[in-house]
Protein backbone atom coordinates (compact mmCIF):
# COMPACT_ATOMS: atom_id res chain seq x y z
CA UNK A 1 0.00 0.00 0.00
CA UNK A 2 2.72 2.47 -0.89
CA UNK A 3 0.43 4.93 -2.63
CA UNK A 4 -1.64 5.52 0.47
CA UNK A 5 -1.30 5.71 4.23
CA UNK A 6 -4.36 3.51 4.52
CA UNK A 7 -3.46 0.88 7.14
CA UNK A 8 -5.53 -2.01 5.91
CA UNK A 9 -3.95 -4.58 8.25
CA UNK A 10 -5.02 -2.56 11.27
CA UNK A 11 -8.51 -2.32 9.84
CA UNK A 12 -8.66 -6.06 9.12
CA UNK A 13 -7.90 -6.74 12.78
CA UNK A 14 -11.25 -5.08 13.57
CA UNK A 15 -13.17 -7.76 11.65
CA UNK A 16 -13.15 -11.14 13.43
CA UNK A 17 -14.78 -12.97 10.50
CA UNK A 18 -11.79 -12.20 8.27
CA UNK A 19 -9.81 -14.78 10.28
CA UNK A 20 -12.11 -17.51 9.04
CA UNK A 21 -10.89 -20.47 6.98
CA UNK A 22 -13.11 -21.63 4.11
CA UNK A 23 -12.37 -24.84 2.24
CA UNK A 24 -9.21 -24.97 4.37
CA UNK A 25 -8.00 -21.62 3.02
CA UNK A 26 -8.12 -18.11 4.48
CA UNK A 27 -11.41 -16.45 3.59
CA UNK A 28 -11.16 -13.93 0.75
CA UNK A 29 -14.44 -12.08 1.06
CA UNK A 30 -15.27 -10.28 -2.17
CA UNK A 31 -19.06 -10.20 -1.92
CA UNK A 32 -19.39 -6.87 -0.19
CA UNK A 33 -21.99 -5.50 -2.56
CA UNK A 34 -24.31 -8.24 -1.32
CA UNK A 35 -23.50 -7.71 2.34
CA UNK A 36 -20.51 -6.38 4.20
CA UNK A 37 -18.89 -7.77 7.33
CA UNK A 38 -19.17 -6.38 10.83
CA UNK A 39 -16.35 -4.87 12.89
CA UNK A 40 -15.88 -5.77 16.56
CA UNK A 41 -17.08 -2.32 17.63
CA UNK A 42 -20.51 -3.02 16.15
CA UNK A 43 -20.60 -6.55 17.56
CA UNK A 44 -19.73 -5.09 20.99
CA UNK A 45 -22.51 -2.52 20.66
CA UNK A 46 -24.98 -5.31 19.96
CA UNK A 47 -23.74 -7.37 22.91
CA UNK A 48 -23.87 -4.37 25.22
CA UNK A 49 -27.34 -3.46 24.07
CA UNK A 50 -28.69 -6.97 24.55
CA UNK A 51 -26.98 -7.50 27.88
CA UNK A 52 -27.44 -4.07 29.47
CA UNK A 53 -29.74 -1.74 27.57
CA UNK A 54 -32.69 -3.48 25.99
CA UNK A 55 -36.32 -2.51 26.45
CA UNK A 56 -39.07 -1.24 24.19
CA UNK A 57 -38.81 2.40 23.24
CA UNK A 58 -41.08 5.46 23.24
CA UNK A 59 -43.31 3.85 25.86
CA UNK A 60 -42.50 3.17 29.45
CA UNK A 61 -40.95 5.49 32.00
CA UNK A 62 -38.57 2.96 33.47
CA UNK A 63 -34.78 3.14 33.27
CA UNK A 64 -34.20 0.65 30.44
CA UNK A 65 -36.94 2.02 28.23
CA UNK A 66 -35.56 5.52 28.58
CA UNK A 67 -32.04 4.32 27.92
CA UNK A 68 -33.04 2.34 24.83
CA UNK A 69 -35.09 5.28 23.56
CA UNK A 70 -32.17 7.63 24.04
CA UNK A 71 -29.80 5.28 22.19
CA UNK A 72 -32.30 4.68 19.39
CA UNK A 73 -32.88 8.38 18.84
CA UNK A 74 -29.13 9.03 19.06
CA UNK A 75 -28.71 6.55 16.20
CA UNK A 76 -31.19 8.58 14.18
CA UNK A 77 -29.09 11.68 14.73
CA UNK A 78 -25.97 9.76 13.66
CA UNK A 79 -27.71 8.84 10.41
CA UNK A 80 -28.78 12.45 10.00
CA UNK A 81 -25.18 13.63 10.22
CA UNK A 82 -23.96 10.76 8.06
CA UNK A 83 -26.25 11.90 5.24
CA UNK A 84 -25.99 15.57 6.16
CA UNK A 85 -29.75 15.79 6.42
CA UNK A 86 -31.15 19.05 7.72
CA UNK A 87 -33.19 17.50 10.52
CA UNK A 88 -33.28 14.16 12.32
CA UNK A 89 -37.04 13.87 11.76
CA UNK A 90 -36.20 13.39 8.08
CA UNK A 91 -34.65 10.01 8.95
CA UNK A 92 -37.00 7.02 8.98
CA UNK A 93 -35.80 3.62 10.07
CA UNK A 94 -36.94 0.79 7.82
CA UNK A 95 -36.00 -2.85 7.39
CA UNK A 96 -33.74 -2.01 4.48
CA UNK A 97 -33.53 -0.22 1.16
CA UNK A 98 -36.31 -2.34 -0.30
CA UNK A 99 -38.74 -1.38 2.43
CA UNK A 100 -37.69 2.27 2.15
CA UNK A 101 -38.53 2.27 -1.57
CA UNK A 102 -41.82 0.50 -0.92
CA UNK A 103 -42.62 3.08 1.74
CA UNK A 104 -42.21 5.88 -0.81
CA UNK A 105 -44.19 3.95 -3.40
CA UNK A 106 -47.09 3.52 -0.95
CA UNK A 107 -46.85 6.82 0.91
CA UNK A 108 -46.08 9.12 -1.97
CA UNK A 109 -46.75 7.15 -5.14
CA UNK A 110 -50.23 5.94 -4.30
CA UNK A 111 -51.24 9.41 -3.15
CA UNK A 112 -49.80 11.48 -5.97
CA UNK A 113 -49.37 9.28 -9.04
CA UNK A 114 -52.45 8.69 -11.15
CA UNK A 115 -53.66 7.13 -14.36
CA UNK A 116 -51.51 8.05 -17.34
CA UNK A 117 -48.74 9.56 -15.18
CA UNK A 118 -45.18 8.54 -15.90
CA UNK A 119 -42.49 7.24 -13.57
CA UNK A 120 -38.88 7.27 -14.74
CA UNK A 121 -36.49 4.55 -13.66
CA UNK A 122 -33.21 3.44 -15.24
CA UNK A 123 -31.96 0.40 -17.11
CA UNK A 124 -29.49 -0.18 -14.28
CA UNK A 125 -32.02 -0.62 -11.50
CA UNK A 126 -32.03 -3.40 -8.96
CA UNK A 127 -35.32 -5.29 -8.84
CA UNK A 128 -36.13 -3.46 -5.62
CA UNK A 129 -36.34 -0.19 -7.55
CA UNK A 130 -38.27 -1.69 -10.47
CA UNK A 131 -40.91 -3.96 -9.01
CA UNK A 132 -42.53 -1.51 -6.54
CA UNK A 133 -42.97 1.06 -9.33
CA UNK A 134 -44.28 -1.60 -11.67
CA UNK A 135 -46.84 -2.58 -9.02
CA UNK A 136 -47.87 1.05 -8.66
CA UNK A 137 -48.06 1.50 -12.43
CA UNK A 138 -50.29 -1.54 -12.67
CA UNK A 139 -52.52 -0.41 -9.86
CA UNK A 140 -52.89 3.15 -11.12
CA UNK A 141 -52.61 2.71 -14.83
CA UNK A 142 -49.41 4.75 -14.76
CA UNK A 143 -46.51 4.20 -17.17
CA UNK A 144 -42.93 3.18 -16.41
CA UNK A 145 -40.30 4.90 -18.57
CA UNK A 146 -36.75 3.54 -18.60
CA UNK A 147 -33.53 5.52 -19.09
CA UNK A 148 -31.37 3.43 -21.45
CA UNK A 149 -27.63 2.89 -21.05
CA UNK A 150 -24.65 2.49 -23.34
CA UNK A 151 -22.36 -0.54 -23.64
CA UNK A 152 -20.16 0.75 -20.83
CA UNK A 153 -23.12 0.70 -18.45
CA UNK A 154 -23.53 4.48 -18.35
CA UNK A 155 -26.98 6.04 -18.47
CA UNK A 156 -27.74 8.09 -21.57
CA UNK A 157 -28.41 11.48 -20.07
CA UNK A 158 -29.82 13.01 -23.26
CA UNK A 159 -32.36 10.21 -23.40
CA UNK A 160 -33.14 10.75 -19.73
CA UNK A 161 -33.87 14.40 -20.30
CA UNK A 162 -35.95 13.58 -23.38
CA UNK A 163 -38.23 11.36 -21.27
CA UNK A 164 -39.64 14.33 -19.36
CA UNK A 165 -43.04 15.67 -20.23
CA UNK A 166 -46.10 17.04 -18.43
CA UNK A 167 -47.07 13.55 -17.31
CA UNK A 168 -43.74 12.79 -15.60
CA UNK A 169 -44.45 12.56 -11.89
CA UNK A 170 -41.55 10.71 -10.30
CA UNK A 171 -37.96 9.61 -10.82
CA UNK A 172 -36.57 6.54 -8.99
CA UNK A 173 -32.90 6.13 -9.64
CA UNK A 174 -30.01 4.10 -8.39
CA UNK A 175 -26.99 6.08 -7.16
CA UNK A 176 -24.44 3.30 -7.76
CA UNK A 177 -25.12 0.13 -9.76
CA UNK A 178 -24.80 -3.12 -7.82
CA UNK A 179 -24.36 -5.16 -10.99
CA UNK A 180 -21.88 -3.00 -12.91
CA UNK A 181 -20.52 -0.47 -10.43
CA UNK A 182 -21.56 2.57 -12.46
CA UNK A 183 -21.76 5.77 -10.42
CA UNK A 184 -24.62 7.76 -11.89
CA UNK A 185 -24.40 11.57 -12.13
CA UNK A 186 -27.32 11.82 -9.76
CA UNK A 187 -26.80 15.41 -8.66
CA UNK A 188 -27.32 16.83 -12.13
CA UNK A 189 -30.09 14.33 -12.82
CA UNK A 190 -31.94 15.48 -9.69
CA UNK A 191 -31.48 19.10 -10.73
CA UNK A 192 -32.95 18.36 -14.16
CA UNK A 193 -35.98 16.57 -12.67
CA UNK A 194 -36.55 19.49 -10.31
CA UNK A 195 -36.65 21.87 -13.26
CA UNK A 196 -39.74 19.91 -14.22
CA UNK A 197 -40.95 19.90 -10.60
CA UNK A 198 -40.52 16.13 -10.44
CA UNK A 199 -39.33 14.60 -7.16
CA UNK A 200 -36.47 12.07 -7.14
CA UNK A 201 -35.77 9.03 -5.00
CA UNK A 202 -32.19 7.77 -4.94
CA UNK A 203 -31.42 4.15 -4.13
CA UNK A 204 -28.16 4.53 -2.25
CA UNK A 205 -27.70 0.92 -1.18
CA UNK A 206 -24.38 0.64 -3.03
CA UNK A 207 -23.31 4.25 -2.59
CA UNK A 208 -23.68 4.99 1.12
CA UNK A 209 -21.07 2.43 2.25
CA UNK A 210 -18.41 3.67 -0.17
CA UNK A 211 -18.53 7.46 -0.45
CA UNK A 212 -19.64 10.46 1.58
CA UNK A 213 -23.31 11.25 0.98
CA UNK A 214 -24.71 14.74 1.31
CA UNK A 215 -28.44 14.71 0.68
CA UNK A 216 -28.67 18.49 0.85
CA UNK A 217 -26.01 18.85 -1.80
CA UNK A 218 -27.61 16.15 -3.97
CA UNK A 219 -30.93 17.85 -3.24
CA UNK A 220 -32.77 14.56 -3.74
CA UNK A 221 -36.23 14.23 -2.23
CA UNK A 222 -35.63 10.71 -0.93
CA UNK A 223 -32.51 8.66 -0.27
CA UNK A 224 -32.54 5.00 0.79
CA UNK A 225 -29.82 2.68 2.04
CA UNK A 226 -29.33 -0.54 4.01
CA UNK A 227 -27.45 -1.17 7.23
CA UNK A 228 -26.00 -4.56 6.36
CA UNK A 229 -24.05 -3.24 3.39
CA UNK A 230 -22.53 -0.64 5.67
CA UNK A 231 -20.94 -2.89 8.30
CA UNK A 232 -24.16 -2.93 10.28
CA UNK A 233 -26.68 -5.71 10.86
CA UNK A 234 -29.44 -6.94 8.56
CA UNK A 235 -32.99 -5.86 9.22
CA UNK A 236 -32.25 -2.14 9.36
CA UNK A 237 -32.29 0.47 6.65
CA UNK A 238 -32.94 4.14 6.26
CA UNK A 239 -35.23 6.31 4.29
CA UNK A 240 -34.26 9.95 4.20
CA UNK A 241 -37.04 12.20 2.97
CA UNK A 242 -37.32 15.96 2.84
CA UNK A 243 -39.61 16.96 5.70
CA UNK A 244 -42.04 18.73 3.39
CA UNK A 245 -42.37 15.55 1.30
CA UNK A 246 -42.77 13.24 4.29
CA UNK A 247 -45.36 15.50 5.84
CA UNK A 248 -47.70 15.31 2.88
CA UNK A 249 -47.35 11.53 2.54
CA UNK A 250 -49.74 8.85 3.72
CA UNK A 251 -48.53 6.40 6.38
CA UNK A 252 -47.13 3.16 5.03
CA UNK A 253 -48.24 0.79 7.76
CA UNK A 254 -50.67 1.27 10.60
CA UNK A 255 -50.02 0.25 14.18
CA UNK A 256 -48.48 1.32 17.43
CA UNK A 257 -46.04 4.22 17.68
CA UNK A 258 -47.30 5.86 14.47
CA UNK A 259 -50.35 7.36 16.16
CA UNK A 260 -51.18 10.29 18.42
CA UNK A 261 -54.65 9.09 19.31
CA UNK A 262 -56.87 6.23 18.31
CA UNK A 263 -60.60 5.74 18.69
CA UNK A 264 -62.71 3.33 16.72
CA UNK A 265 -63.91 6.24 14.65
CA UNK A 266 -60.67 8.02 13.89
CA UNK A 267 -56.91 7.87 14.27
CA UNK A 268 -54.66 10.89 14.40
CA UNK A 269 -51.26 10.05 13.02
CA UNK A 270 -48.06 10.86 14.79
CA UNK A 271 -45.61 13.42 13.42
CA UNK A 272 -42.71 12.45 11.16
CA UNK A 273 -40.66 10.32 11.38
CA UNK A 274 -42.86 8.27 13.76
CA UNK A 275 -45.80 8.37 11.34
CA UNK A 276 -43.78 5.94 9.23
CA UNK A 277 -42.47 3.70 11.99
CA UNK A 278 -45.41 1.53 12.96
CA UNK A 279 -44.82 -1.12 15.58
CA UNK A 280 -41.70 -1.80 17.61
CA UNK A 281 -38.77 -0.94 15.34
CA UNK A 282 -35.54 -2.95 15.09
CA UNK A 283 -34.07 -1.09 18.08
CA UNK A 284 -30.89 -3.12 18.43
CA UNK A 285 -30.23 -2.98 14.69
CA UNK A 286 -30.73 0.80 14.57
CA UNK A 287 -28.32 1.33 17.46
CA UNK A 288 -25.83 -1.03 15.81
CA UNK A 289 -26.17 0.90 12.56
CA UNK A 290 -25.27 4.01 14.53
CA UNK A 291 -22.14 2.23 15.74
CA UNK A 292 -21.30 1.17 12.19
CA UNK A 293 -21.61 4.78 11.07
CA UNK A 294 -19.30 5.84 13.90
CA UNK A 295 -16.82 3.22 12.77
CA UNK A 296 -16.90 4.22 9.09
CA UNK A 297 -16.74 7.89 9.98
CA UNK A 298 -13.67 7.28 12.14
CA UNK A 299 -11.90 5.83 9.10
CA UNK A 300 -13.33 8.52 6.87
CA UNK A 301 -15.55 7.96 3.85
CA UNK A 302 -13.15 9.88 1.63
CA UNK A 303 -10.29 7.57 2.69
CA UNK A 304 -12.48 4.55 2.10
CA UNK A 305 -13.46 5.77 -1.37
CA UNK A 306 -9.85 6.49 -2.33
CA UNK A 307 -8.59 3.13 -1.10
CA UNK A 308 -11.39 1.19 -2.77
CA UNK A 309 -10.69 3.02 -6.01
CA UNK A 310 -7.11 1.84 -5.73
CA UNK A 311 -8.33 -1.74 -5.25
CA UNK A 312 -10.69 -1.46 -8.22
CA UNK A 313 -7.98 -0.08 -10.50
CA UNK A 314 -5.57 -2.80 -9.41
CA UNK A 315 -8.12 -5.56 -9.98
CA UNK A 316 -9.27 -4.14 -13.31
CA UNK A 317 -5.70 -3.84 -14.56
CA UNK A 318 -4.83 -7.40 -13.63
CA UNK A 319 -8.03 -9.01 -14.80
CA UNK A 320 -7.64 -7.36 -18.20
CA UNK A 321 -4.32 -9.12 -18.68
CA UNK A 322 -6.07 -12.52 -18.68
CA UNK A 323 -7.16 -13.59 -22.16
CA UNK A 324 -10.77 -14.71 -22.39
CA UNK A 325 -12.04 -12.58 -19.53
CA UNK A 326 -14.45 -9.75 -20.19
CA UNK A 327 -15.43 -7.04 -17.73
CA UNK A 328 -19.06 -5.95 -17.80
CA UNK A 329 -19.48 -2.37 -16.77
CA UNK A 330 -16.72 -0.09 -17.89
CA UNK A 331 -18.17 3.26 -16.89
CA UNK A 332 -15.71 6.09 -16.42
CA UNK A 333 -16.98 6.63 -12.90
CA UNK A 334 -17.21 3.33 -11.10
CA UNK A 335 -17.48 2.00 -7.58
CA UNK A 336 -15.44 -1.03 -6.48
CA UNK A 337 -17.63 -3.59 -8.25
CA UNK A 338 -16.15 -5.87 -10.87
CA UNK A 339 -18.60 -7.92 -12.91
CA UNK A 340 -16.85 -10.30 -15.27
CA UNK A 341 -17.33 -13.21 -17.55
CA UNK A 342 -14.86 -15.98 -18.34
CA UNK A 343 -15.30 -17.16 -21.89
CA UNK A 344 -16.80 -20.64 -22.05
CA UNK A 345 -17.38 -20.94 -18.31
CA UNK A 346 -20.70 -20.28 -16.63
CA UNK A 347 -20.46 -17.90 -13.64
CA UNK A 348 -21.79 -20.57 -11.29
CA UNK A 349 -18.93 -22.87 -12.10
CA UNK A 350 -16.57 -19.94 -11.54
CA UNK A 351 -18.17 -19.32 -8.14
CA UNK A 352 -17.94 -22.95 -7.04
CA UNK A 353 -14.30 -23.32 -8.05
CA UNK A 354 -13.31 -20.01 -6.43
CA UNK A 355 -15.16 -21.03 -3.27
CA UNK A 356 -12.94 -24.08 -3.13
CA UNK A 357 -10.06 -21.63 -2.79
CA UNK A 358 -11.75 -19.71 -0.01
CA UNK A 359 -12.82 -16.89 -2.32
CA UNK A 360 -16.38 -15.60 -1.94
CA UNK A 361 -17.81 -13.82 -4.95
CA UNK A 362 -21.37 -13.41 -6.12
CA UNK A 363 -22.59 -15.20 -9.21
CA UNK A 364 -25.97 -14.75 -10.81
CA UNK A 365 -28.10 -11.92 -12.08
CA UNK A 366 -27.54 -9.71 -9.02
CA UNK A 367 -31.27 -8.97 -8.79
CA UNK A 368 -30.86 -6.94 -11.95
CA UNK A 369 -32.19 -9.18 -14.70
CA UNK A 370 -32.80 -6.27 -17.11
CA UNK A 371 -29.09 -5.43 -16.84
CA UNK A 372 -28.22 -9.03 -17.74
CA UNK A 373 -30.64 -8.89 -20.67
CA UNK A 374 -29.05 -5.63 -21.86
CA UNK A 375 -25.65 -7.34 -21.98
CA UNK A 376 -27.15 -10.56 -23.28
CA UNK A 377 -25.75 -12.75 -20.50
CA UNK A 378 -27.73 -15.01 -18.15
CA UNK A 379 -25.51 -14.11 -15.23
CA UNK A 380 -22.12 -12.69 -14.32
CA UNK A 381 -19.46 -13.34 -11.73
CA UNK A 382 -19.02 -10.31 -9.49
CA UNK A 383 -16.23 -9.40 -7.15
CA UNK A 384 -17.07 -6.39 -4.99
CA UNK A 385 -14.51 -4.85 -2.72
CA UNK A 386 -14.59 -3.19 0.67
CA UNK A 387 -11.98 -1.13 2.49
CA UNK A 388 -10.82 -4.24 4.40
CA UNK A 389 -9.82 -6.08 1.24
CA UNK A 390 -6.21 -6.16 0.08
CA UNK A 391 -4.25 -6.34 -3.14
CA UNK A 392 -3.01 -9.76 -2.02
CA UNK A 393 -6.61 -10.92 -1.99
CA UNK A 394 -7.07 -9.61 -5.50
CA UNK A 395 -3.96 -11.57 -6.51
CA UNK A 396 -5.71 -14.68 -5.16
CA UNK A 397 -8.79 -13.85 -7.21
CA UNK A 398 -6.68 -13.50 -10.34
CA UNK A 399 -4.92 -16.80 -9.63
CA UNK A 400 -8.32 -18.38 -9.01
CA UNK A 401 -9.64 -17.18 -12.36
CA UNK A 402 -6.62 -18.76 -14.04
CA UNK A 403 -7.30 -22.05 -12.24
CA UNK A 404 -10.87 -21.98 -13.53
CA UNK A 405 -9.60 -21.46 -17.05
CA UNK A 406 -7.12 -24.32 -16.71
CA UNK A 407 -9.87 -26.67 -15.53
CA UNK A 408 -12.14 -25.75 -18.40
CA UNK A 409 -9.41 -25.58 -21.04
CA UNK B 1 -8.32 -28.99 -5.96
CA UNK B 2 -9.12 -32.64 -5.38
CA UNK B 3 -12.74 -31.94 -4.43
CA UNK B 4 -13.17 -29.77 -7.47
CA UNK B 5 -11.58 -32.35 -9.73
CA UNK B 6 -13.96 -34.88 -8.26
CA UNK B 7 -16.87 -32.67 -9.25
CA UNK B 8 -15.55 -31.31 -12.52
CA UNK B 9 -14.41 -34.65 -13.91
CA UNK B 10 -13.29 -34.86 -17.48
CA UNK B 11 -16.52 -36.56 -18.51
CA UNK B 12 -18.56 -33.64 -17.14
CA UNK B 13 -16.30 -31.07 -18.77
CA UNK B 14 -16.51 -32.97 -22.03
CA UNK B 15 -20.31 -33.06 -22.03
CA UNK B 16 -20.29 -29.34 -21.18
CA UNK B 17 -18.04 -28.59 -24.16
CA UNK B 18 -19.77 -30.96 -26.56
CA UNK B 19 -23.29 -31.56 -25.33
CA UNK B 20 -24.96 -34.61 -26.90
CA UNK B 21 -28.49 -34.50 -28.30
CA UNK B 22 -28.28 -30.72 -28.29
CA UNK B 23 -31.01 -28.95 -30.20
CA UNK B 24 -34.72 -29.24 -30.68
CA UNK B 25 -36.76 -32.09 -32.17
CA UNK B 26 -39.15 -31.13 -34.92
CA UNK B 27 -41.34 -34.16 -34.28
CA UNK B 28 -41.82 -34.20 -30.54
CA UNK B 29 -44.93 -35.17 -28.64
CA UNK B 30 -43.61 -34.08 -25.25
CA UNK B 31 -41.82 -30.92 -24.30
CA UNK B 32 -41.08 -28.90 -21.20
CA UNK B 33 -39.02 -25.96 -20.06
CA UNK B 34 -37.08 -25.81 -16.84
CA UNK B 35 -35.79 -22.68 -15.15
CA UNK B 36 -33.48 -22.06 -12.29
CA UNK B 37 -34.26 -18.39 -11.71
CA UNK B 38 -31.52 -17.91 -9.14
CA UNK B 39 -28.71 -18.60 -11.57
CA UNK B 40 -30.44 -18.27 -14.91
CA UNK B 41 -30.14 -21.93 -15.92
CA UNK B 42 -32.69 -22.65 -18.59
CA UNK B 43 -33.37 -25.99 -20.25
CA UNK B 44 -35.82 -26.79 -23.01
CA UNK B 45 -36.51 -30.46 -23.62
CA UNK B 46 -38.23 -32.02 -26.60
CA UNK B 47 -39.08 -35.70 -26.39
CA UNK B 48 -40.73 -38.09 -28.76
CA UNK B 49 -42.42 -40.99 -26.99
CA UNK B 50 -43.42 -43.98 -29.14
CA UNK B 51 -45.15 -47.03 -27.66
CA UNK B 52 -44.33 -45.84 -24.16
CA UNK B 53 -40.66 -45.61 -25.04
CA UNK B 54 -38.44 -42.53 -25.36
CA UNK B 55 -37.65 -42.74 -29.04
CA UNK B 56 -35.74 -39.49 -29.38
CA UNK B 57 -34.89 -36.66 -27.00
CA UNK B 58 -33.06 -33.35 -27.35
CA UNK B 59 -32.30 -30.38 -25.13
CA UNK B 60 -31.23 -26.83 -25.60
CA UNK B 61 -30.65 -23.89 -23.31
CA UNK B 62 -28.16 -22.03 -21.18
CA UNK B 63 -26.66 -23.31 -18.04
CA UNK B 64 -23.57 -24.00 -16.01
CA UNK B 65 -21.35 -26.99 -16.73
CA UNK B 66 -23.10 -29.12 -14.12
CA UNK B 67 -26.51 -28.40 -15.60
CA UNK B 68 -25.46 -28.84 -19.22
CA UNK B 69 -23.50 -32.03 -18.60
CA UNK B 70 -26.36 -33.40 -16.56
CA UNK B 71 -28.81 -32.67 -19.39
CA UNK B 72 -26.47 -34.10 -22.00
CA UNK B 73 -25.81 -37.32 -20.10
CA UNK B 74 -29.47 -37.61 -19.19
CA UNK B 75 -30.56 -37.56 -22.83
CA UNK B 76 -28.05 -40.30 -23.58
CA UNK B 77 -29.17 -42.37 -20.62
CA UNK B 78 -32.92 -42.27 -21.22
CA UNK B 79 -32.97 -42.55 -24.99
CA UNK B 80 -34.50 -45.90 -25.92
CA UNK B 81 -35.74 -46.52 -22.38
CA UNK B 82 -39.35 -46.99 -21.40
CA UNK B 83 -41.05 -44.04 -19.73
CA UNK B 84 -41.21 -46.10 -16.55
CA UNK B 85 -37.46 -46.80 -16.62
CA UNK B 86 -36.75 -43.16 -17.32
CA UNK B 87 -38.83 -42.14 -14.32
CA UNK B 88 -36.89 -44.61 -12.19
CA UNK B 89 -33.67 -42.92 -13.30
CA UNK B 90 -35.16 -39.52 -12.45
CA UNK B 91 -35.92 -40.74 -8.94
CA UNK B 92 -32.51 -42.36 -8.51
CA UNK B 93 -30.58 -39.39 -9.87
CA UNK B 94 -32.51 -37.11 -7.61
CA UNK B 95 -31.84 -39.42 -4.66
CA UNK B 96 -28.12 -39.48 -5.42
CA UNK B 97 -27.61 -35.70 -5.63
CA UNK B 98 -29.82 -34.95 -2.64
CA UNK B 99 -28.09 -37.62 -0.59
CA UNK B 100 -31.06 -39.92 0.03
CA UNK B 101 -29.62 -42.64 -2.19
CA UNK B 102 -26.14 -44.02 -1.60
CA UNK B 103 -25.27 -44.67 -5.22
CA UNK B 104 -22.26 -46.82 -4.29
CA UNK B 105 -24.01 -49.05 -1.75
CA UNK B 106 -27.63 -49.24 -2.83
CA UNK B 107 -28.78 -50.89 -6.03
CA UNK B 108 -29.51 -48.50 -8.87
CA UNK B 109 -29.40 -48.08 -12.63
CA UNK B 110 -27.37 -44.86 -12.63
CA UNK B 111 -24.19 -46.27 -14.17
CA UNK B 112 -22.12 -43.44 -15.69
CA UNK B 113 -24.42 -40.86 -14.13
CA UNK B 114 -22.65 -41.55 -10.84
CA UNK B 115 -20.05 -38.91 -11.83
CA UNK B 116 -22.54 -36.42 -10.38
CA UNK B 117 -22.35 -37.87 -6.90
CA UNK B 118 -20.06 -35.03 -5.72
CA UNK B 119 -22.87 -32.53 -6.24
CA UNK B 120 -24.54 -33.68 -3.04
CA UNK B 121 -21.83 -31.91 -1.04
CA UNK B 122 -22.60 -28.59 -2.73
CA UNK B 123 -26.14 -27.62 -1.73
CA UNK B 124 -26.16 -24.56 -3.96
CA UNK B 125 -25.40 -26.69 -7.01
CA UNK B 126 -27.87 -29.52 -6.47
CA UNK B 127 -30.49 -27.51 -8.36
CA UNK B 128 -28.19 -27.20 -11.36
CA UNK B 129 -27.71 -30.96 -11.65
CA UNK B 130 -31.33 -31.79 -11.01
CA UNK B 131 -32.97 -29.24 -13.32
CA UNK B 132 -32.82 -31.37 -16.52
CA UNK B 133 -34.29 -34.32 -14.63
CA UNK B 134 -37.15 -32.29 -13.20
CA UNK B 135 -37.76 -30.99 -16.69
CA UNK B 136 -37.84 -34.53 -18.07
CA UNK B 137 -40.26 -35.56 -15.35
CA UNK B 138 -42.47 -32.59 -16.29
CA UNK B 139 -42.32 -33.44 -19.99
CA UNK B 140 -43.24 -37.07 -19.39
CA UNK B 141 -46.14 -35.94 -17.21
CA UNK B 142 -47.44 -33.49 -19.78
CA UNK B 143 -46.38 -30.39 -17.92
CA UNK B 144 -44.94 -27.55 -19.86
CA UNK B 145 -42.83 -25.73 -17.28
CA UNK B 146 -40.94 -26.37 -14.11
CA UNK B 147 -38.95 -24.06 -11.95
CA UNK B 148 -36.53 -24.85 -9.19
CA UNK B 149 -38.07 -21.92 -7.32
CA UNK B 150 -41.45 -23.58 -7.10
CA UNK B 151 -42.80 -24.13 -3.64
CA UNK B 152 -40.01 -26.60 -3.16
CA UNK B 153 -40.22 -30.12 -4.35
CA UNK B 154 -41.79 -30.96 -7.70
CA UNK B 155 -42.16 -34.52 -6.50
CA UNK B 156 -43.84 -33.78 -3.24
CA UNK B 157 -47.28 -33.15 -4.71
CA UNK B 158 -49.18 -33.99 -7.77
CA UNK B 159 -47.13 -32.61 -10.69
CA UNK B 160 -50.02 -30.46 -11.85
CA UNK B 161 -49.72 -28.49 -8.64
CA UNK B 162 -46.27 -27.34 -9.67
CA UNK B 163 -47.16 -25.45 -12.76
CA UNK B 164 -45.22 -22.24 -12.85
CA UNK B 165 -47.20 -19.44 -14.41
Amino acid sequence: MKATHFDVERIRADFPILNLQVSGKPLVYLDNAASSQMPQAVIDTITRYQTQEHANIHRAVHYLSELATKKFEAARVKVQHFLNAKESREIIFTRGTTEAINLVMHGYGRAFINKGDEIIISALEHHSNIVPWQMLAQEKGAVLRVIPMNDAGELLIDEYEALFNAKTKFVALMHVSNALGTINPVKSMVAFAHKHSVPVLLDGAQAAPHQAIDVQDLNCDFYAFSGHKLCGPTGIGVLYGKAKMLEKMQPYQGGGDMILSVTFEKTTYNVIPYKFEAGTPPIMAAIALGAAIDYLTSIGLANIAAYEKELLDYATQHILTIAGVRILGTAKKKAAVLSFEIKGVHPHDVGTILNDQGIAIRTGHHCAQPVMQRFNVPATARASFAFYNTKQEIDKLIAGIKTVQEMFA
Amino acid sequence: MSDMRQLYQEVILDHNRKPRNFGSLLAANRHAEGHNPLCGDHIRLTVNVLDDKIDTIAFEGDGCAICKASASMMTGAVKGKSVLNAETLVTEFRGMVTGTLDAEQQENQLGKLKVFVGVKDLPSRVKCAILPWHTLHAALNAESEVSTENAGDPFADDPVENKHA
